[in-house]
C-alpha cells in the first residue's frame, strides 16, 4: 500500500490523538481531505454579508433533516388519520410543537437564504465562468428544493395542503395529450387521495433528500475545484506566492469558519424569535386554512401558495389561455424558472461584478429585483386585490394588468441580457482584490 | 498493454453489446416501479358511478353528490334561470358548448338531458378548484347584469347556470358535464350512460 507512505499526523497537541489520526488517515484520506476543503481551502479574503448565505443554507438543511426525521416518528402518512396526528404533534407529544415549528419555519428560512444566495451570485457574477457548473448544480438544487416544499405541504392535509396541491398536479394536465393520464399517474387516483398522499410522503422523506445531499456534494466539490468568487468578481488564482497560495486568499478554517458561526449565531436569533413568537408569520409561513382539514368537497375561499412559489404563480395566474388551452400559462411559468440555468451565457459582459458594471446592468438587475417582489405580492393576494380598472381598459382586475407588465419585465431581463451586457458602460476591474 | 494502439475490434463490440444489454435491462426495470404510480385496483373501484335521488330537489335548488371523490353539482333550474342563458350568451367564450365538455346527449342550449336539471362536475377547469355558487342576486359583489352562475375562488373565473366560462376568465373550457342518465324521473345515475349498470 504506497498510501502507507503518508507522514504522520502531528501538532494537535495530544500524542495520542495524533496517532488515532494517524492510523484513520493511513487507511482513509482524512488529512487530504481536511486540507483541501478547509484548512487549506483559499477563499478570497474581502468575503462580505452577501457569503453568509450559502453556510446558512446547508444549516438549514440540516436543521430540516434532523426536525423532519423526529417528525416522521408521529406523524401518519395516510388520508384518514395525517390531519391528527400533526396535531398530536402539535399538543401531545413533548416538545413536538417546537419540532414542527422549527420545520416550517425552516422551510422559509430555507428559501430566504436560497433566493439572497441567488441574488449574491446575481451582484457579484459568481455565475459566471468558470462557475457555470456550481450555477447549474445550484439551480438543479432550488428545483428539487421546490419539490421538496411542494411535497411536504401536502402531508398536513389541511385545505390548503389538499387544493394546492390540486392546483399544482392539474398544471400537468394543462400538457397537451398527455396530460390527463400525467396528472392521474402522478396523482394515482381520479383527485388527491390516500394514494397521492402516501407517495408525496415516500418522495420528501427519502428520494428528495437523498438527491438533494448529492447536489449539495456537487455544488461544493464543483466550487471547490475552480474556487470561490469575491465581490470584486476577480480571480485571486492570478497573483498566487512562492508556495502556490493565492496572495489574497484566507484558508476557510480558521478565518471563515468563525466569520460563519457568527452569522449563525445572528441567524438563530431571529429563527428562534420567529419558532417562538410567530410561526405563522401572519399567515406567510403557515396559512390559515390549512388548519382546517382537507375537504374535497369544499374549496377554500381564496387559495394561495406559500411565499416562496408566489412570483411563478402569479405569472401562471397573469398568463391568458390560448386556443381554449391553459398551457400558455403553465410554459411561461415553467420557462421563468428553467431559464436561470441559460444566465452564465446570457451575461455578456467583460465584468463579473456589479461594482464595476455600468448603468444598464445596475437598472436591470434593480427592476428585476422589484418585479419579482411585486409578482411575488400579487401571488399572495386574490386578483381582485387592487381593484378592476375603468371602462377605458375593459374593466381588467388592475392586479392582472400589472403581474402582466411585471411578467414581461421578468422574462425581458433575461431575453435582453446579452444585448445591454455587451453595450453597457463598465468601469476597469482592479487587479488585486479590494475592501 | 498501454504500448498497443490498436483496439481489439471483437471485445470492443462484445463491451458494447453488454452495456447495452445492460442498459436495456435497466429501463425494464423501472417499468414495473413507473407503473406502481397508477391507480389501484381499489382506486379504480372507487371511481365507479353513483346514483342521485333528486325527488327532494325543489326548483332553484342545488345538491352536491360525491363521484370519484369530486363534487357534482345537480340544480333543479327555474324557468327564470333557464331564460337567463340566452341573455349571456354574447358574454360566454363558447355559447354552443362547442369543445366537447359533455356528451353528446348534454350538447344543447341547456347542457342537460332534461332541461330544468343540470348535471355539472363542480371542478374549475382551470386549475382544479371547487367554484362557488353565486345567485342572482348577488349583483353587488358580480355586477349588476349578473343572471346567477358561479364563480371559481382561485382566480375568479366566472360560469354561468349552465357551467359555460365566461369570456376573460382564466378557465380556458366550460365545466364539464359528466356522463349521465336517468334511471326513473327522481333517480340519475352519474358517471354511466348505460342503463342497467
Amino acid at each position: 500500500m504506497a498510501a502507507a507512505e503518508k507522514p504522520p499526523v502531528t501538532g494537535t497537541g495530544s500524542a495520542a490523538l495524533d496517532s488515532a489520526l494517524t492510523w484513520v488517515d493511513q487507511r482513509f484520506p482524512l488529512m487530504s481531505t481536511w486540507k483541501a476543503h478547509l484548512a487549506e481551502y483559499y477563499a478570497p479574503k474581502n468575503f462580505n454579508f452577501w457569503y453568509f448565505f450559502g453556510g446558512l443554507a446547508m444549516l438549514v438543511l440540516g436543521i430540516q433533516i434532523v426536525t423532519g426525521i423526529f417528525l416522521t416518528m408521529n406523524y401518519k402518512p395516510d388520508a384518514n388519520l395525517a390531519f391528527a396526528s400533526v396535531e398530536y404533534i402539535m399538543r401531545e407529544v413533548p416538545g413536538g410543537w417546537f419540532i414542527r415549528y422549527m420545520h416550517s419555519t425552516g422551510a422559509s428560512a430555507f428559501f430566504i437564504c436560497v433566493y439572497l444566495h441567488m441574488f449574491r451570485a446575481l451582484l457579484y457574477g459568481s455565475h459566471r465562468k468558470p462557475r457555470e457548473l456550481i450555477w447549474i448544480f445550484g439551480v438543479l438544487i432550488y428545483l428539487l428544493l421546490m419539490g421538496e416544499a411542494f411535497f411536504g405541504y401536502l402531508l398536513p392535509w389541511g385545505q390548503m395542503s389538499y387544493w394546492g396541491a390540486q392546483v399544482i398536479i392539474n398544471l400537468f394536465s394543462a400538457i397537451p395529450f398527455i396530460g390527463p393520464d400525467l396528472s392521474l399517474w402522478i396523482r394515482g387516483d381520479y383527485v388527491i387521495a390516500d394514494a397521492t398522499l402516501n407517495r408525496f410522503f415516500a418522495l420528501h422523506v427519502i428520494a428528495l433528500p437523498l438527491v438533494l445531499l448529492g447536489l449539495v456534494m456537487a455544488h461544493l466539490l464543483a466550487l471547490h475545484e475552480v474556487g470561490s468568487n469575491n465581490p470584486d468578481g476577480i480571480e485571486i488564482s492570478k497573483h498566487k506566492d512562492a508556495r502556490g497560495v493565492p496572495l489574497d486568499g484566507i484558508p476557510f478554517h480558521p478565518y471563515y469558519t468563525v466569520k460563519d458561526i457568527l452569522g449563525v449565531v445572528v441567524f438563530l436569533i431571529v429563527f428562534a424569535i420567529i419558532v417562538f413568537f410567530a410561526p405563522e408569520m401572519g399567515g406567510y409561513f403557515l396559512e390559515a386554512n390549512n388548519f382546517i382539514p382537507a375537504d374535497p368537497l369544499k374549496t377554500p375561499p381564496h387559495i394561495a401558495p406559500v411565499w416562496y412559489f408566489t412570483p411563478y404563480y402569479s405569472i401562471l395566474r397573469g398568463v391568458p389561455p390560448l386556443f381554449h388551452s391553459q398551457f400558455p400559462g403553465v410554459v411561461a411559468m415553467g420557462v421563468s424558472v428553467m431559464i436561470l440555468f441559460a444566465l452564465p451565457w446570457l451575461d455578456r459582459s467583460p465584468v463579473k461584478s456589479i461594482r464595476y458594471r455600468g448603468p444598464y446592468f445596475k437598472t436591470a438587475l434593480a427592476a428585476f429585483v422589484v418585479v419579482f417582489l411585486i409578482l411575488g405580492y400579487l401571488g399572495t393576494e386574490p386578483i381582485t386585490v387592487w381593484g378592476q380598472f375603468g371602462a377605458w381598459m375593459g374593466n381588467a382586475d388592475r392586479a392582472t394588468v400589472v403581474a402582466r407588465i411585471c411578467t414581461v419585465i421578468y422574462f425581458l431581463f433575461f431575453i435582453l441580457m446579452p444585448w445591454y451586457t455587451s453595450i453597457d458602460k463598465n468601469k476597469p476591474e482592479p487587479e488585486r482584490v479590494t475592501h | 498493454m498501454s504500448d498497443v494502439k490498436q483496439v481489439n475490434k471483437g471485445r470492443r463490440n462484445l463491451v458494447i453489446a453488454t452495456c447495452a444489454a445492460g442498459g436495456a435491462a435497466g429501463v425494464a426495470a423501472a417499468v414495473p416501479f413507473a407503473a406502481s404510480w397508477l391507480p389501484s385496483e381499489r382506486a379504480k373501484a372507487g371511481g365507479a358511478p353513483v346514483v342521485a335521488d333528486i325527488s327532494t330537489l325543489k326548483p332553484g335548488e342545488m345538491m352536491t353528490v360525491e363521484w370519484r371523490s369530486k363534487p357534482v353539482w345537480i340544480i333543479r333550474r327555474t324557468k327564470e334561470m333557464l331564460e337567463g342563458l340566452t341573455r349571456v350568451d354574447a358574454k360566454v367564450s363558447d355559447p354552443k358548448s362547442d369543445v366537447p365538455m359533455q356528451p353528446e346527449y348534454a350538447k344543447n342550449e341547456y347542457r342537460s338531458i332534461k332541461p330544468e336539471v343540470l348535471v355539472l362536475v363542480g371542478i374549475c377547469t382551470h386549475l382544479g378548484c371547487s367554484p362557488q355558487e353565486k345567485p342572482a342576486a348577488d349583483k353587488g359583489e358580480m355586477g349588476a347584469d349578473w343572471a346567477g352562475g358561479f364563480l371559481c375562488p382561485c382566480h375568479g373565473s366566472k360560469f354561468d347556470l349552465a357551467g359555460r366560462v365566461y369570456k376573460g376568465a382564466p378557465a380556458p373550457v366550460n365545466l364539464e358535464v359528466p356522463k349521465y342518465t336517468y334511471l326513473s324521473d327522481t333517480r340519475i345515475l352519474i358517471g354511466d350512460d348505460t342503463k342497467g349498470a
